[in-house]
């Protein structure tokens, strides 16, 4: 496993196991550590656990075993959550006719934390026309969500997630159903978050081939951790095991979507 | 003509409850509708319905009866359906028809209060008294209120459940607070449109606003429109038809979503 050499961990997995219910563990004694300004592609077959692994990053689900820590606070006491901006799968699969205009979409992500009772102020929509005009939205912001293309919903899913000036996102599986070109785009987007504004992203993805080409860091969850590694020996390694014969499972699943 | 009719107190009264109601039942409305939950307005009036039973049995404002059995009901349904135990529908069709029962049972007991009953079944302004319209008016104010502190939070955890809770929205109190207001609400309707009658206002000017695709404020604006539109109407064309009102107002909004869904923005 590759050590992540790095100044500050931000998220800490430490041998975490989960089950739901009592069946069989979905995560089992998975470590892992996630440093400030880290792009990392949590990667792995359907049903392997990835997108468990990060709703156990965000006290989605309480693991069984070990313990997770975001900003060196274990989660169950952890109350920064407008430092985390999380974009669930769900967020493309969401009703198409839900009455809400993109602006408003944004401004629930002010709704966090103890700011959740109180009225709009100035300060909020400031906050939302900076995150639409840093995903290039600002011009739709009277559009109704259910209107817009995958690509253009995605952005201001993204919108909503940075409007609280998050230090790290979560993304799962944000580029299913959408075209090529606008995954292009929308990788583009990611990269200038995690470069320029120097926000961590992780991110759950079974394109694999696509991920090694824009993360740091891979992650292959399969119940357990399976590797940690940079793209470079990512890609060496599966080369390597290609070679030699073995059967490379993870990397036959990017053609899903 | 129309002068005549404020000449009738009850009349005003049934105006001035109505037109609290029609202006509570789509705020709560719209989260329930998106929510995919709108069958609990139904379930909380049969609930609501044993409470009445309960409060003209012991002599009590049916009004204040129906209002703790619903509020109480509310926080069953929500802990049932939380427990994952049991489907969400199936919770409601056990309050559903376990309320009805009770409701049936208890009128078997007592003799004497039909009359007032069927009133409480189909609505009549006949019924609404004076302290009815200020126990509405004073829920009517506490309903606005909570909305108004939890508006943000509702509208994130409707729409995304999951990312509202990452972002630090207290979701289950949230939840808690709307079936408290749905309950509320139904409770404190029930003299305008009666039992059978209230999910279809707290139902149907949000579903009609719904077609017209805009935001959320402005959908809730048109359903407010429509809602208090049909209501004052009902209660106008009740009065000179000599209909039920309960009835003629759920017609009326019939009539407008048939409107609206017909010649409205596709």
């Amino acid at each position: 496993m590759h050590k992540v050499d790095h100044n500050k961990n931000i998220i800490e997995v430490e041998n975490v196991s989960f089950g739901y219910d009592r069946k069989e563990n979905v995560l089992e004694d998975i470590t892992l550590a996630i440093h400030k300004g880290d792009y990392i592609g949590l990667v792995g077959p359907n049903g392997a656990g990835k997108t468990t692994l990060l709703k156990a990053m965000l006290n989605l689900v309480t693991p069984q075993k070990g313990k997770v820590k975001l900003f060196g606070t274990d989660i169950a006491n952890f109350e920064e959550w407008q430092r985390i901006g999380y974009i669930p799968q769900k967020a493309v699969h969401f009703d198409a006719n839900f009455p809400a205009s993109v602006w408003e979409v944004v401004m629930m992500g002010r709704s966090a934390n103890k700011k959740f009772f109180q009225r709009t102020k100035g300060a909020d929509r400031v906050a939302v026309e900076e995150a639409l005009r840093k995903v290039g939205m600002w011009e739709n912001k009277d559009r109704l969500i259910g209107d817009l293309s995958g690509g253009q919903q995605q952005r201001v899913f993204i919108a909503r997630a940075l409007v609280n000036d998050p230090e790290v996102i979560f993304l799962d599986e944000p580029t299913t159903g959408v075209d090529r070109h606008t995954q292009d785009s929308f990788y583009a987007l990611l990269k200038k978050l995690n470069q320029d504004l120097g926000i961590t992203l992780v991110l759950v993805s079974h394109d694999i081939e696509r991920l090694t080409q824009e993360v740091m860091h891979i992650a292959c969850v399969d119940k357990t951790l399976t590797c940690h590694v940079s793209p470079e020996e990512y890609l060496a390694e599966s080369q390597s095991l290609h070679v030699r014969g073995e059967d490379v499972k993870i990397i036959t699943h990017h053609h899903h979507t | 003509m129309l002068a005549n009719i404020f000449q009738y107190s009850f009349i005003v009264r049934g105006l001035e409850a109505g037109i609290i109601v029609a202006i509570i039942a789509p705020l709560i409305g719209i989260f329930l509708v998106l929510k995919r939950y709108s069958l609990i307005a139904d379930t909380l009036s049969h609930v609501s319905l044993a409470g009445i039973a309960i409060g003209l049995l012991l002599g009590i404002n049916p009004v204040l009866t129906a209002l703790a059995a619903a509020v109480v009901a509310s926080l069953g349904i929500e802990r049932l359906r939380t427990s994952k135990k049991v489907y969400g529908e199936s919770a409601l069709a056990l309050f559903l028809s376990g309320s009805l029962a009770l409701a049936v049972v208890i009128l078997s007991l007592a003799h004497g209060f039909n009359a007032n009953l069927f009133g409480y079944l189909f609505g009549s302004i006949v019924t609404v008294t004076d302290s009815d319209v200020w126990t509405i008016l004073t829920l009517a104010l506490l309903v606005i209120l909570t909305l108004g502190i939890f508006y943000k939070a509702l509208v994130y955890v409707t729409f995304d459940e999951e990312a509202a809770k990452v972002s630090g929205v207290p979701v289950r109190l949230v939840n808690t607070v709307l079936i408290i207001l749905a309950a509320l609400t139904v409770a404190l309707a029930i003299p305008i449109v009666g039992v059978l009658l209230i999910a279809a206002l707290i139902v149907i000017p949000v579903v009609t606003a719904l077609q017209l695709k805009k935001s959320f404020l402005v959908s809730i604006v048109y359903a407010e429109i429509f809602s208090i539109l049909s209501v004052v109407a009902g209660i106008l064309v009740s009065f000179y038809g000599n209909l039920a009102t309960g009835g003629t107002i759920v017609l009326i909004m019939l009539a407008i979503f048939t409107g609206v869904f017909i010649f409205g923005k596709k």
